[in-house]
Parts: C-alpha cells; structure tokens; sequence
C-alpha cells in the first residue's frame, strides 16, 4: 500500500479536476459546481485512505516518491509527510469539499465565470496540498509562490468591498516575504552543498552568522504568512474582502504554512539560530496574543474580527513552537488543525449571516437569534471553540501549548493565559451584538433573513461540529500522530522536556 | 504530614459509575438536537433523566458504604497524552464526591420537577431543559472527575450552562449583558485555576488527585502558596466570593429555578468543593489557609450587608448565597475538622436555599413576575404552602434551633473561635455577627413578602397558590430544612473522613467555652429576627428612601461595579479604541507608507492598488531582479 504514489496523486489530482472545471461552459454553472464537489469528494476519500496507511509508530517521513526535475540544481519533485504534514493534509482534505458546498452561491451574483471560481478552489486546494507534501526546498518554495496565484484572483475577482486593495496587498506582502525566502533558499543551496533535499540539507553546517541570516529569511517570509504581529495588517483586509469560504481556506490552511515552515524549515535546518532567536519569536507571539484580542474585541465587522481572532491564535502556536517542548510543540500542530476546524467553520457561518444580510457590520445586525436561531447557535457554537471552551478540540491545543510553555517559560505562559480571558471577551460580545438582544428592525426587514439553515448549509457545518467535538473529548488519534514528529523536531533542536521540579526521591 | 492518599479500581457496579453522567447528557443532546419535535414530552425526559442519575447515585452510594476502602477510581480512556503528560479522562467515586452527586441530583431533580410547571408557558421549555440537562451532567464531571484537569473540563462546562442560562431570555438586552458578564468574571478565575493546574505539572509532572496530594509535601512552601493562590482564584470566581463577587446578583436574570439550582445550590458551591478536594494543598501552607478565612469572612460580612438593602426578593437572596458560601469558605480555610463542617453547611444550604428560592419563584408565579418585596405583602393567606415552606427554610438560614442552619452554621462559628490567638476573636467575631445581620434581612425578606399590609400594584387582583408540581418539590426541601442538619452534623464529617482526613483526636480550644458561643449565637440571631420584624411588621415605604452614605453603599453593591468599570471596563475600551486606531493608522499606515515609498510616491502607490496587470508585472520584475542581484552577492561571497 505504502508504494503507491498517494503524495503525487493527492497533489496533481485537484488540478487535473481544476483544470476540468475551468473548461466547463460557463452557462452551465450547476454543472461547474458539481464536478468540484465530487472531484473534492474524492480527493478527500484519498486522503482518509492514506491517513489509514500512515503508520504512526513508523519512519519520521513516510510515502516518499522521487522524480527528477532539475538536475544542474539538484532539484527534485520530492514527496514525503511526517505527521505534522499528514494532518495538514487531511485537514485541506476535509475543508475543501465543505467550503465548495458553502460557496455555492458566492459566484452566482459576480460577473465573473461560475466555472472558474470553482475551478480556482480546486487549484488551490492542489497548491495547497503540493506545499505541505513537498520535501524538497525548492519545490516548497515553487507551492509556496504559486498557492498566491489562485487565492489572488479568488480574492481580486470574487471578492467584496476593497476587493482590488485587499488582494493586491495581500499579493506584494506575500512576495515580499516570498523574496527573503528565496534569497535564503539560494544561500541554504549554495552553502549546504548544492542540494535541495531536505534530508541531506538537515545534516548540513554553517557559521552561526550564515545561519542566523538563513533562518531570518525563512522566518520572515513564514511570520508574514502566517501572520505574526507585527506582520499581520494585510490578514484583516484579505479576510474582510475573501468571499467567506475562500477566507476560511486563507485563515485555516494557508496561513499555517507560516508555522509549518517554521517547523519543518527554520528548526531542523537551523537549530542554533532557532534557539538564539526563540525569545524574540516568542516575544511577538505572545504580543500577538493579547494585541490582537484586544482589537478583535474592537471591532465592527464580522470579518475582520475573525481574522484578527485568527492572528491571537497564530500567536498562541507561535509560542507552541518556540518553547521547544514536546506538550507546547505538540498543542502548537494539533492548534493549527483545530483552528483550521474552529476558524473554517467560524467563517463559513459569518458568510452565511453575511449572504443574507447583504453586510459583514455587526452594528447591521442585532437580535439575529429570533430570526435565525439554528444559524445562531452555530454562530455561538463556532464562537466556543474558537474561545476554546474545554469539550472543543481547541481547548486540547491550547491547554498543551499553556502548559508545555509553562515548564520552560513561566512569564510567557501566564501572559498567554490571560488571553484566554479576552478570548471569551471578543467572542462573547461579538455574539451578543450580532445574535442577542432586542431585535434590530432594519434587520427585520431583510428577507433573506428569515430563511434558517438550508440543509446544503447543515451539510457543511454538521461534520465540523461533529469533529470539533470528537477531537474534543477524544484528540488520541491526531496526537499520536503528531507526537513522534514533534519529538523528532525537538530533537534536531536537541531540546528535550525538563524533568517536574519535585523529583520522585523527594516524595 | 497527610496520609498517603490511595484509592482503589472501581469494580462490580461501581465500574458502571459514569453513567451518571452519559445519562443527562444523552438526554441534553436528544432535547437539543431533536429540536421541535421534543416540545412535548421534552420536559419530562429532561426530568426523567436526572432522576435516574439520583437513583443510580443512591445506588452507588450504597455500594461505596459497603467497601474497606470508600475511593475507588475509574480509568474511562486516555484523554491526552503527549510526552511525560499524562491526563486519564478519569473518574474517583469517594465519599466526597458522593455527597454532592446526591446533592446535585436529589436536590436537581426536584427543582427539575419544579421546572415543568414553572415554565410551562415559556415557548422555550424544552431548550431549557436540555440546557439544564447539560448543566447536570457537567456539574456531575466536576466532582467525579480523578484529575485536576477533568475538574476543569466540568467547571468550564458548567460555567457554560450558567451563561446559558442567565441569559436564557436572550431577548432582553440585561439577561445577555447578565450572562455575558458572569461568564467573562468566571473566566478571571479561570485563568487563575488554569495555571494552578500548569504550575502542579511542572512541579510534580502529574495532574491526578492522589499524586499531586502524596507529592505536596515536597513541594516548597512559596510554591504551595502560590499554586493554592490560584486555585483560590478560581473558586472565588466560580462561588461569588471577593473580589469576583459582582456577576452572581447579575444572574438573577435567569429564570428561578435557575438561580435555585445553578446560582444557589450547587455550581457557585464548587469552590468550595475545589478547596475542600484540594486539601492536602490548603492544610500545607498557614498564610494560605489565613488568606481562604479571610476572604470568607470578609465575603460573609459584604453579603450580608448588601443583603439588607436590597428590595428584589431574588437579589436579596443572591446576596444571602454569597454571604452564606461566605460561611464554607471560612469553614475550608480553617481546615482540620472544619473542612467537613463547610460540606455539612454547604448541603444543608442546598435544601434551604433552594427552597427559599423555589418558594420566592413559586410567590413570582402568583404575582405577575414581580420581584419587589416592597409591593408584596399579606401573601399568607393566598399562598399558604409557600409560605409555610418559605417560613421553614427562613427559620432554616437564620439558624434558629433545632432547624437545618443552626446545626450547620453555629459549628463553624465555633470552630473559628478555636483559632490561635487574636485572629480567633476578629473571625469568630465576624462569623457572629454576620449571624445577626443575616437573621435581620431574611426576617425582613419574609416579613415584607407575606405579612403586613398588602401593597400590591393595581394588576393584582387575588394571587394564586401555585400548582402541586411546584408545591410538592417545595415541600420536600422543606423537610430537608428542618431535619437535614441536624441529621448530617456528626454522620457526614465521619462518612467523609476518607476525602478530608481524620481530625477526630485533634484537640482544640476556643478562647471562649462552647456553649457561651453558642448562646451569644442564638441571641444575635434573635435580636436581628426581632429587629427586623419590630421595624418591617407594618410594611414599608414604596418607593426608595434617601438613606445615609452606608445605606447608599450597601444598594450600590458596596461600590463593586462601580469599581470594576472605573478600573477594567472604562480603560478597557479605551484601549481596545487606541488600538484598533493604532493598527489601521500606525503599523498599517507604516506598511503602506512603506511601499509608496517603493513604488516611488503616493500616487504611483494607487496605480499599483487600480488592479492593471502591469502592475504586477513590473513588480514581479522588481522581484526578479532582486533575485538576481541576490545570486551575484551570494557567488561574490558577501553574504558568507
């Protein structure tokens, strides 16, 4: 089972289906539409097959395949999952069907093709997935480029108000990031001996300064994408003008391949320079944490308050990562799933206020529940595991994150807990200006506010509810998979846990 | 030194223990999921359910009598495990946790019953139920879990259903408000119990119970300290106790048997439970145990106070739970003997609490939902089964003998007596005269609700008793009133000398004897009793009175809102203003200004923002050629 070619499939079957699509007439969109939602279908049957074969006590890097590309750099369309990209992959997997089947109308009132924006889903959902499975430096950095392409045009053509400034902003800060990137990808090649193999490069050395500058390049390029303080301000534009569901694939997978590159990229290749440079990452973590709570609480439009929720809970993985321990690395990859799970499903329900308000202002709403109130407790629902409420799968992430930071970084962990508390601040005011109180009488008027849940929209949020709560009560199944990478992590860092303070001979 | 802390496999029916808790889930889940389809039956599983939990408990209660060692434990799966953390998803069936799975269910399923009645004309009666379902079975986690952390999964979870269910009429702007405010002061706490739970790991790299009790000792006393700091945080928060008091008069937003069951009863009693479970940890540090006396003497006093300026039947006795959780802690912070103490208090104020609440419920339902004692008045004669087991649970609270209160509250008064020194006199003292304060206002509380003259508003013409699915749960927690103190005063501290040590032969003395405190007790709760009947017999003004500066105090809260909003929720706002002005103005300002800069000016910069493709280009071009010219300093070896 192992020799089949899963990685190369999963990455080129999308585009194959993209491609696919994007010729359908554009006069038949139900067709369009269709076709992407079986193609993703199978795509995701795909990836449940290979989660299966993944053998979790097994090799670090698993499904590897190798073709030649470009032999006079050495480069190669390499192919391999640990379990950190494992998950990733299945969470691309599970989203991407469900944010078709939400999208299913975005494009009916654009006056762009219907065939197209569906056909751009599909082509992300490949870029995505090509730079999770990618195990060769270049070829990263090609899925790292080309994954902006399809979310530009889906942002710049599809998108809402300030499409156009949002899109093009979001574009030049991912290339600017982009360029450090390859600036250091070049520099890892010429001095790590020519190679663009992440397994021979991990065994590479350099002078602490080549690697100091190496690891900056990759950081800076992975801090903006994800987005780390003080490099988030294209997030709440980009997410504020995506159609809904291309926003929960922006916020819930694309943006992790900041801190998955982080921790494939940054702390293997360079150990030293991780360690030297783990307070200052730590510091804009955690700063990110409380700063960007604070403005989440402060805002009035549903979009951007989602992103900027997203961009506190970057901070709590940013600190997972950077406190170098087996609970905090471990909490850090299983909060960039659930928060794929909790996000995603936060922007799809905002879309679906959104679609029928015909407005993201929350100040547009108020006292939503007496119109809608399925859509509304799902709202409230979202709203909990986003504040990691225990029982949602966020809450597992987090308390790992806080309490593997705690043993190393005390300081770090209280000030990180504390945003727990605005957390349920902005969530908990958010829900009741939108949902609660006395009914808005403009919103009364609004039609399309009347009509609850559709069953294509319980379609969508059931199975993220369901995981949400599953992965809650029950996370073994992912953490299993995910500890052996992280400790194999930790171990190119040469970190291990520190030992509980009272030792067993002083009982 | 403590005992080594043991407990045994759970075996036989025991094993079957957490059913407990799958059952009023389950029967949350089917009211909440099945939706309109349950409106009709919904009520009656959501009773049905607790009730069988209570039968279970019985059950098990019975079992756990029978063993040599009454703890047993059950290992239900692994919930995380990740390196050296290891948490069981774990439950421990001792004889503390079986007393509050009795109370919560015994006393949850009459105010359930209780329920269907009360808000049979609510459109929204099912959900409630299910809600109220949740609450049970997270309240049930709370104290069956084995590990710090399953006691936080229930405490969040119940701290849920409590927002749930303050703001259950979600329509008024204050039920939301109410709710939203007492999850987010709930969450202060949280916090705090959150990094207790972080510090234990580090420490002692374990969260279950009977680890962490057995490795305490080693543990430095700083540390102990402030690991008990923070648990006490959380249990201030989750049982209303200083400084997170304010949220719990808010809650009384919520529909009655709410405020009964949640906001009397049981939940805002799991700090105490969270203290008296933690034992080992409180007994380990003296400062520690100082600053749990003083914040329930200090809470005991503010409730009282408050309590007696209040004009809301339901404020006046959210203010009496306060002061009386007020008693507990004081209880678990003296420690030793008066651990079981609290508990014995902590059940008999379940009963005659929510009776109280209950019966002022079961007075709303007669008079059109007010809650104003002051348009009350002469009720007795309308509503005679409320106002017989209202007046129960009144001579109950006051702690007038041989009733519930007096065998549970004057033991407790009498043991912070026995403290060394002069903290014996400051908090017997305090204790006492919160005896006195409390007897006036629950005498005030009865005298105005169902004696003297009627000053009912125009609309209410004859108020009805109401009917026996109200009145028959009030009955029975009335007998719980008179008799389950007295009952409890010496069988419960033996039953839980498994969970909260033996302190049988330890030997103490109060500065002064026995029975002179409890005679000085019994006369001040006279004196406030009759204080307040001398000055409230004839009824009282209808409208609020201009009062002096501690009157005006006492209706304010004693200041606390106001105080929380100078000090958090104004400088909060502004902020969170500053912020978001900063964000867009400032960092985004500098990025955008940044790449004007590039792009050479502002107005090249909003050619690049029209969207033409050449644009991009061109700055792909850039790119490109930075590429380049970053290859040609790698060959140079400048960047080497």
């Amino acid at each position: 089972m192992s020799d089949f070619p899963f990685l190369s499939i999963l990455t080129g079957a999308p585009l194959v289906g993209a491609l696919i699509v994007a010729f359908l007439p554009r006069a038949k969109p139900e067709l369009a539409k269709r076709v992407a939602f079986i193609w993703s279908l199978a795509v995701l049957v795909l990836a449940v097959v290979m989660w299966i074969a993944y053998d979790a006590g097994g090799d670090r890097f698993q499904f590897r395949e190798s073709y030649t590309w470009i032999p006079a750099w050495d480069a190669k369309f390499t192919f391999a999952v640990d379990g950190i990209a494992l998950v990733m992959l299945l969470l691309i997997a599970v989203l991407v069907p469900l944010v078709i089947l939400a999208s299913w109308h975005d494009a009916d009132a654009s006056r762009r093709s219907v065939p197209v924006y569906f056909a751009l889903l599909l082509a992300l959902e490949s870029t995505m997935i090509g730079v999770f499975a990618a195990a060769d430096v270049f070829l990263f950095y090609v899925f790292f480029e080309v994954m902006l392409v399809p979310m530009y045009f889906l942002i710049g053509s599809y998108g809402g108000q300030r499409r156009q400034y949002a899109a093009v902003k979001f574009f030049l800060y991912s290339l600017v990031g982009g360029l450090f990137m390859l600036a250091a990808v070049i520099g890892l090649w010429a001095l790590g001996g020519k190679t663009f193999d992440w397994q021979q490069l991990l065994s590479a050395d350099f002078s602490t300064g080549t690697e100091r500058w190496l690891f900056l390049g990759f950081f800076v390029a992975f801090a903006i994408k994800a987005p780390f303080f003080p490099f988030h301000t294209w997030l709440p534009d980009a997410g504020g003008a995506a159609p809904a569901g291309s926003a929960a694939l922006l916020v819930g997978v694309l943006d992790k391949v900041g801190t998955f590159g982080i921790l494939r990229y940054c702390l293997p290749l360079f150990p030293e320079a991780s360690t030297w440079f783990a307070p200052y990452a730590l510091a804009l973590a955690v700063i990110g944490i409380i700063y960007a709570a604070l403005l989440a609480v402060g805002q009035n439009d549903l979009k951007r308050l989602v992103s900027y929720t997203s961009i506190a809970h970057f901070g709590f993985i940013g600190v997972g990562i950077f406190a170098f321990t087996t609970q905090a690395g471990t909490g850090a990859v299983l909060y960039m799933l659930n928060h794929g799970l909790a996000t995603g499903l936060l922007f799809l329900v905002v879309g679906m206020f959104v679609a029928r308000r015909g407005s993201s202002l929350i100040s547009d709403f108020g006292g939503a529940g007496k119109l809608v109130p399925l859509l509304a407790g799902v709202l409230f629902f979202a709203g909990l595991a986003s504040l990691a409420l225990p029982g949602t799968a966020p809450f597992v992430s987090e308390f790992l994150v806080l309490i593997g930071t705690f043993t190393v970084n005390k300081t770090v962990a209280v000030i990180a807990t504390a945003g727990i508390i605005l957390a349920a601040a902005y969530v908990l005011w958010m829900v009741q200006r939108t949902t609660q109180g006395t009914l808005n009488p403009a919103l009364a008027t609004v039609d399309a506010m009347r009509r609850d849940l559709t069953v294509r929209e319980k379609v969508v949020v059931a199975p993220l509810i369901a995981l949400l709560l599953v992965l809650g009560f029950y996370p073994k199944p992912v953490t299993d998979v995910i500890n052996p990478a992280v400790q194999a992590t930790m171990q190119d860092v040469q970190k291990s846990d520190p030992a509980p303070a009272v030792t067993e001979a002083a009982k | 030194m403590h005992d080594t802390v043991e407990y045994a496999h759970a075996s036989g029916l025991l094993s079957s223990v957490w059913l407990l808790i799958a059952i009023p889930l389950a029967s949350a889940a089917i009211l909440l999921l099945l939706g309109k389809r349950a409106d009709k039956w919904g009520h009656w599983l959501g009773v049905a359910s607790v009730g069988v939990s209570f039968v279970l408990g019985l059950t098990y209660f019975f079992q756990l009598r029978g063993l040599d060692n009454r703890a047993v434990e059950l290992s239900l799966f692994d919930y995380i495990e990740v390196g050296s953390l290891h948490v069981d998803f774990g439950l421990l069936f001792d004889p503390l946790s079986a007393v509050f799975v009795l109370l919560i269910t015994g006393v949850g399923s009459l105010i359930h019953l209780y329920a269907v009645g009360y808000m049979e004309h609510d459109a929204g009666r099912r959900r409630f139920f299910g809600y109220f379902n949740l609450f049970v079975a997270a309240m049930l986690l709370l104290v069956l879990g084995n590990n710090f952390v399953m006691l936080y999964i229930g405490w969040e979870g119940v701290g849920l259903a409590s927002y749930l269910l303050i703001s259950f009429w979600v329509e008024r702007p204050s039920a939301a408000t109410a709710g939203k405010k007492a999850f987010l002061m709930n969450r202060v706490g949280d916090a705090g119990f959150a990094i207790a739970i972080f510090l234990m790991f580090a420490q002692l790299g374990t969260t279950q119970y009977d680890e962490v009790f057995n490795g305490i000792g080693a543990v430095a006393s700083g540390t102990v300290l402030i690991m008990g700091l923070l648990l006490l945080l959380g249990a201030t928060g989750k049982s209303g106790q200083f400084p997170l008091q304010a949220w719990l008069p808010d809650a009384m937003e919520g529909p009655t048997p709410v405020s009964a069951l949640i906001h009397a009863a049981t939940m805002v009693t799991a700090g105490v439970y969270l203290i008296a479970r933690s034992n080992p940890i409180f007994t380990a540090n003296e400062t520690l145990q100082t600053v749990v006396v003083s914040v329930g003497a200090l809470t005991l006093l503010i409730g009282c106070i408050i309590g007696c300026a209040k004009d809301d039947i339901k404020r006046v006795l959210a203010w009496s739970t306060v002061s009386q959780i007020g008693y507990m802690f004081l209880g678990v912070g003296l420690g030793g003997a008066a651990y079981a103490l609290a508990i014995v208090h902590l059940l008999a104020h379940g009963f005659f609490k929510a009776g109280l609440f209950l019966g002022a419920g079961s007075v709303m339902h007669g008079m059109h939902d007010q809650t104003d004692i002051r348009r009350f008045g002469g009720l007795w004669r309308y509503m005679r089964i409320t106002w017989a087991t209202f007046g129960l649970a009144w001579l109950a609270i006051i702690g007038l003998p041989p009733l519930s209160g007096f065998f549970s509250k004057e033991p407790i008064i009498v043991a912070a007596y026995e403290r060394e020194g002069w903290t014996a006199w400051l908090f017997g003292t305090a204790a006492l005269i919160g005896a006195g304060v409390t007897a006036f206002y629950m005498t005030r509380l009865f005298v105005l609700t169902f004696h003297g003259p009627k000053r009912w508003t125009e609309d209410i013409d004859h108020p009805h008793e109401s009917p026996p699915v109200m009145t028959v749960p009030l009955v029975l927690l009335a007998v719980g009133s008179v008799a389950a103190g007295g009952l409890m005063a010496s069988s419960v501290p033996d039953w839980l000398v498994p969970a909260l040590g033996d302190h049988s032969g330890e030997e103490v003395h109060a500065v002064m004897s026995h029975g002179l405190i409890t005679a000085l007790s019994i006369v001040v709760t006279l004196l406030g009793a009759g204080l307040a009947y001398a000055l409230f017999r004839n009824g009282t003004a209808l409208q609020e009175q201009p009062a002096g500066p501690v009157v005006t105090a006492a209706r304010r809260n004693l200041y606390a809102d106001a105080f929380n909003e100078a000090v958090f929720e104004k400088p909060g706002i502004f902020l969170t203003r500053a912020l978001v002005f900063l964000d867009n103005r400032g960092i985004d300002g500098l990025v955008n200004g940044l790449a004007a800069a590039v792009g050479g000016g502002s107005s090249r910069l909003r050619r690049l923002q029209t969207g033409f493709v050449r644009s991009y280009a061109m700055s792909m071009l850039t790119g490109a050629l930075l590429v380049v010219a970053a290859f040609l300093a790698l060959q140079l070896g400048w960047l080497a």
